[in-house]
């Protein structure tokens, strides 16, 4: 069992303290691929939750029949296999969220956060444990793809959630916010380069609020004398 | 000197058995899952189809059974194909009355995109649709009728209709729209389509020829 304290440091360790966006940098690749939109950023970050929970609790479960040696391969067979078993059952039994999600699925493979929280915690630490890890990392990574998929849709096309209805259903449509009407678009925001450049100063961002929140403590700390 | 040698085969030993035991697990789980979910996946695979030939031509166009219509033709360059295609052939009251071939723009951003056009006997294009393609999410896969109209457009369209030189997207002087930022996904559909427009026209006689009874059982369906 895991107490509400350890609970909460896993949380905070995933979505704050070690974000894989913004403070560990990992897993850019898809990252920056799929961030051009919310409910792009959205799904990808969902799947890639779903895939890291399934790995990570079953790169825990056989941790201890797995030498230090061959551990690296072991855990990237595991993750191919499970990523391909989800993919293929995902296609057979829900298939209108296969259509949605299907084109995430492989990319996640691409992503070296599934690895590196197998390596790095799963292959240390308790089934619960590692899965909820998992999960924290998982939707750390879905805050900050949501927040910058926002940020380049916005400036891009001028939209927010747009393609809604390709999650929820054609009734969602009405929830498409067309924040600048008449926007002529801004191309940039949706390419590539508009993913680094709103990136950087997101981490910018979160650096300049670490560092002020360490000043402020500082500052508070009485002098030695 | 022996003993350590020995000990660290032994060891080598055991590290390939245990990672031999984790691929022939993970093997297994594929083929398990992939023998329960492959009749699910054909299966939707073809109402999928049956769909979207629906969506190409219009049931108003024909009244025999089009699936059962499908031919297999060998792979040809108008068509962009590398193997065997296949196309279905409509009729109403017996009269040939539109067709839907399956071809290939082999020239999209990240390789073949797979299309699925609908020609009426008049050789105008009653639809068209993207089946398969690689092209990059957000950007270039809004020739997806899931994404945006965009490939609505070519209904109506013909030889003649625009004027051949047009056949291209607005940027190269043509009648086609296309989304700045993606502009090499888009020229390879209008090509494609324009190349299945010609392969319409040097085969539209063999088309419209009414089937011998015998010629016209169905080919095997074939799973892409």
């Amino acid at each position: 069992m895991m107490t509400m304290d350890e609970f909460r440091s896993l949380f905070h360790n995933g979505i704050i303290k070690q974000n894989t966006g913004l403070v560990q940098l990992l897993g850019l690749c898809p990252l920056l691929a799929i961030s051009n939109n919310v409910i792009n950023a959205l799904s990808l970050g969902l799947a890639t939750t779903m895939v890291m929970a399934a790995s990570s609790g079953a790169v825990s479960g056989v941790r201890h029949f797995v030498p230090n040696e061959i551990r690296i391969p072991v855990f990237v067979l595991i993750i191919a296999a499970l990523v391909t078993v989800i993919d293929l059952a995902m296609n057979a039994f829900v298939h209108p969220l296969y259509l949605v999600l299907g084109i995430f699925i492989p990319l996640i493979t691409t992503n070296c956060i599934v690895l590196a929280r197998a390596d790095a915690f799963a292959a240390k630490n308790r089934p619960l444990h590692s899965v909820v890890d998992a999960v924290a990392m998982g939707l750390g990574l879905t805050l900050v793809l949501i927040v910058l998929g926002a940020i380049r849709e916005l400036a891009g096309q001028g939209t927010l959630l747009s393609g809604i209805d390709l999650v929820f259903g054609e009734a969602s449509k009405a929830f498409v916010l067309h924040v600048l009407p008449d926007y002529r678009g801004f191309l940039l925001a949706i390419l590539p380069p508009g993913a680094f450049i709103a990136l950087g100063l997101l981490i910018a961002a979160n650096n300049w609020y670490k560092a002020r929140a360490e000043r402020r403590v500082h500052a508070a700390a009485p002098m030695p004398a | 000197m022996t003993s350590a040698i020995h000990a660290a085969l032994r060891n080598a030993l055991r590290t390939g058995v245990i990672l031999f035991v984790f691929a022939v697990v993970g093997t297994a789980m594929l083929a398990f899952t992939h023998d329960r979910t492959e009749p699910i996946i054909t299966r939707g695979q073809l109402a999928e189809k049956r769909a979207l030939l629906g969506q190409v031509l219009p049931a108003t166009l024909y009244d025999n059974d089009l699936l059962a219509s499908q031919q297999s033709v060998p792979p040809d360059d108008l068509l962009g194909t590398r193997q065997p295609s296949a196309l279905w052939l409509a009729r109403r009251g017996g009269e040939f009355s539109g067709v839907v071939l399956e071809a290939v723009a082999p020239d999209g951003y990240s390789g073949d995109i797979a299309l699925l056009i609908g020609i009426d006997a008049d050789g105008t294009v009653t639809g068209v649709r993207v089946t398969a393609h690689r092209e990059t999410p957000g950007l270039g896969d809004y020739i997806d009728r899931a994404k945006s109209a965009w490939i609505d457009q070519f209904a109506g369209k013909s030889h003649t209709h625009p004027a051949p030189k047009h056949w291209k997207v607005v940027k190269d002087g043509g009648a086609f729209d296309a989304r700045a930022g993606a502009t090499i996904t888009p020229r390879a559909v209008v090509k494609a389509v324009r190349s299945a427009l010609d392969y319409f026209a040097q085969h539209r006689a063999a088309f419209a020829a009414p089937p011998p009874a015998e010629k016209a059982q169905p080919v095997k369906e074939k799973r892409s």
